[in-house]
């Protein structure tokens, strides 16, 4: 009898909780319990710190801390300044700008491939950062040491909090918003089209998105949303997680691209295209970048329409840098919306390594993580101008995105995370270095 | 020496555990510091962001103090140095085995565009061998500390530190030296060179280039560079400086 009593106890109280949290994202109201909770774990964070700090110090040892910055000083001189400078070391003869080729020329390539041995600028953004202080989960706890009674007592109680208490809670949210969604959009889309169609949409997804997001506790601080993204632009940002798309889109109400998936997302993006018209790509349709292309436009070209979410990186990366955004967004000639997103990663690390884990061991993940805590920065419209073309228009998209969020821009492509990297740049770098040999003798044939 | 890493099946890209449930709890992964172990003090430098695994399997990716201490002994380095580059190991390190291959070297896109890429990831590797272990790593690369370092820990009856002039000089030789007989022919010359420069030097004149240098360099009339004509050449350049790289904080 105590065992029914305490069931059906457990169970109202966790309805209520439910509605607690649901009524207040269908109006798009928030109470502020997920930013309390946030200061509160900081202030324990800080505590827990210096515990680690007070006993490195009684063991008279240094506590190990990451560098994101990197680990080694580069010298950002180009190869003909060093070799150069490497020669005239080297040279008793004055000025000799006749030298084609010393033995000391491999000083150069040789200390910068160590240097990228030691420490790269592109491999370390396709795995986690680290953090500089523990946030007591065990999955980021390498080489933190001098873990006391009270710290363990702490993450303890921390392992029992996220599993047994906000993991079910939020599976239940998920669950409720995912299949809202399903129901809500597939209704909305029996009705004829018109306005009131669309105003219920609009609601209908966003009531959705905002579910999903207290589903994985995202804290999220929107700045100048003046410069939201409007019909007929083109909405780009960096790309982290597939979360990205539940941030924006429980702000705004956007058409997403992508390719029709099998499975439950085949499902959700069936349902979605019913009520508006989002753009689902199949997969052989995928590799015809003309195709692609005209059906955007066309998109693009129909006011009514609304703004398109693209990640020009095509690959998730790790949130300390932007890399080099695909052309083919910038080539359509439509307003881009950039919008740059930076994760708190001391909450939780919500990148996703999708050669480490799968989509579902990743939500798992995050949902037992303590809160996706991120910024949000609507950056003003850029438009294409009339002697830049697609790629340094991307280029400059992607420095206003980084220097908004304070990330590295980088011209790597983050295609490298499985893909060998194309021999022209190779080819360049020997290019650069044989007319440092020969660059003197012009009339010097070149094969 | 260094413990045998475990052999273990070679992992697909794709890693993905069998008993993923398990491993997606928390459990006990990290060693607090009651009650003390009796092995001693481990460091655990796991690759970032992998879920803690049951403790043991791990064992290969964790560096003892002992080693450590042996390793600081051989290349000079220090503590703080040697941990984050053993972290830089363990995440190149995809096959989780404790070693690294030439593919993990080759997966560095700014060493791949490197013109003697592979010659410097040949020199990790000794003689005959496909894998070097943090041992070897750090060996190699204590090559390239600072030498105003050595100041504080001169030790003149040790052997001579790695990262001696000679030591720096003699890497860029064996760099050259393909063939490892101690001599940089004129073959080894045109074919290092012709890495350098690609396609875009003719036979001819890249063949004249190195006749040039081998004459400058020769003095015992053998039409080859040996180890002390390389020296005598480079007897100006500031190695010290160029062939070192210094660590930030």
């Amino acid at each position: 009898l105590i065992v029914n009593l305490l069931g059906i106890s457990l169970t109202v109280l966790f309805t209520l909780l439910l509605v607690f949290i649901i009524v207040p994202a269908i109006f798009g109201v928030s109470f502020g319990i997920r930013r309390l909770y946030m200061k509160t774990l900081l202030k324990i964070f800080a505590w827990a710190t210096l515990r680690m700090e007070r006993g490195a110090k009684e063991k008279n040892h240094q506590l190990y801390k990451p560098y994101t910055n990197g680990i080694i000083a580069k010298d950002p001189t180009s190869l003909e300044e060093e070799i150069k400078e490497i020669r005239r070391s080297g040279s008793s003869k004055a000025l000799d700008n006749t030298a084609e080729f010393e033995l000391s020329d491999i000083f150069y390539f040789c200390r910068k491939g160590m240097e990228t041995i030691m420490d790269d600028e592109v491999t370390k953004r396709f795995s986690a950062e680290e953090l500089e202080s523990w946030n007591l989960l065990s999955r980021t706890n390498y080489n933190f040491q001098y873990i006391s009674l009270r710290l363990t007592i702490l993450w303890g109680l921390g392992v029992l909090i996220r599993y047994c208490f906000l993991l079910p809670l939020r599976i239940a949210l998920a669950f409720t918003g995912i299949s809202l969604l399903v129901v809500g959009t597939t209704v909305v889309g029996y009705l004829p089209n018109g306005r009131f169609k669309e105003f219920l949409s609009k609601h209908v997804h966003l009531m959705c998105y905002r579910i999903c997001v207290r589903a994985l506790t995202a804290i999220i601080t929107y700045h100048d949303r003046e410069n939201r993204p409007r019909n007929g632009g083109i909405c780009v940002a960096n790309h982290t997680s597939p979360i990205d798309v539940i941030i924006l889109a429980s702000d705004g109400y956007y058409a997403m691209v992508g390719q029709v998936h099998g499975g439950l997302m085949g499902v959700i993006q069936r349902a979605m295209v019913k009520a508006c018209p989002h753009v689902w790509f199949e997969r052989s349709e995928v590799k015809d970048r003309h195709l692609v292309a005209k059906r955007l436009t066309e998109h693009v070209q129909d006011k009514s329409k609304l703004p398109i979410l693209i990640f020009p990186e095509g690959t998730c990366i790790n949130n300390t840098s932007v890399m080099m955004f695909k052309k083919g967004s910038f080539e359509i000639g439509a307003t881009v919306y950039p919008v740059a997103i930076k994760y708190d990663p001391q909450f939780g690390d919500a990148f996703w390594n999708s050669s480490k884990y799968g989509m579902v061991t990743y939500l798992l993940r995050m949902m037992t993580s303590w809160a996706i805590v991120c910024s949000v920065w609507y950056l003003p419209p850029m438009t294409r101008e009339a002697d830049e073309d697609a790629v340094q228009f991307a280029n400059r998209v992607k420095s206003a995105i980084a220097r908004q969020g304070g990330l590295v821009d980088l011209l790597w492509d983050g295609g490298l995370k499985r893909e060998k990297v194309k021999d022209t740049f190779k080819e360049e770098q020997q290019k650069l270095y044989s007319k440092m040999i020969v660059g003197n003798h012009e009339d010097r044939s070149r094969s | 020496g260094p413990p045998s890493p475990a052999h273990r099946p070679r992992v697909c890209s794709r890693v993905r555990s069998r008993n993923s449930a398990l491993s997606l709890l928390d459990p006990w992964p990290y060693l607090p510091s009651f009650p003390p172990s009796r092995r001693g003090r481990y460091w655990r430098c796991c690759s970032r962001g992998a879920p803690g695994s049951v403790m043991g399997s791990r064992a290969s990716t964790l560096l003892r103090d002992e080693e450590l201490e042996e390793i600081k002994k051989e290349t000079g380095c220090e503590f703080g140095q040697i941990t984050r580059l053993y972290s830089r190991f363990t995440s190149l390190d995809k096959g989780e085995n404790g070693t690294l291959s030439r593919e993990d070297f080759q997966r560095i896109p700014e060493l791949a565009i490197n013109p003697l890429g592979d010659r410097i990831i040949n020199a990790f590797f000794p003689e005959g061998e496909d894998q070097v272990n943090f041992r070897g790593f750090m060996r190699t690369l204590a090559h390239f500390r600072p030498i105003e370092d050595n100041e504080k820990s001169k030790d003149v009856n040790g052997p001579e530190p790695l990262n001696s002039r000679s030591n720096k000089l003699h890497f860029a030789f064996r760099l050259y030296d393909l063939d490892k007989d101690d001599k940089i022919s004129r073959d080894e010359l045109l074919q290092v060179l012709r890495m350098m420069v690609g396609v875009n030097i003719s036979d001819e004149q890249l063949g004249s280039i190195a006749d040039r240098t081998i004459q400058e360099a020769d003095q015992d009339g053998d039409s080859a560079i040996s180890f002390t004509e390389f020296v005598k050449v480079l007897e100006k350049v500031d190695v010290e400086q160029k062939m070192s790289i210094r660590f930030l904080h």
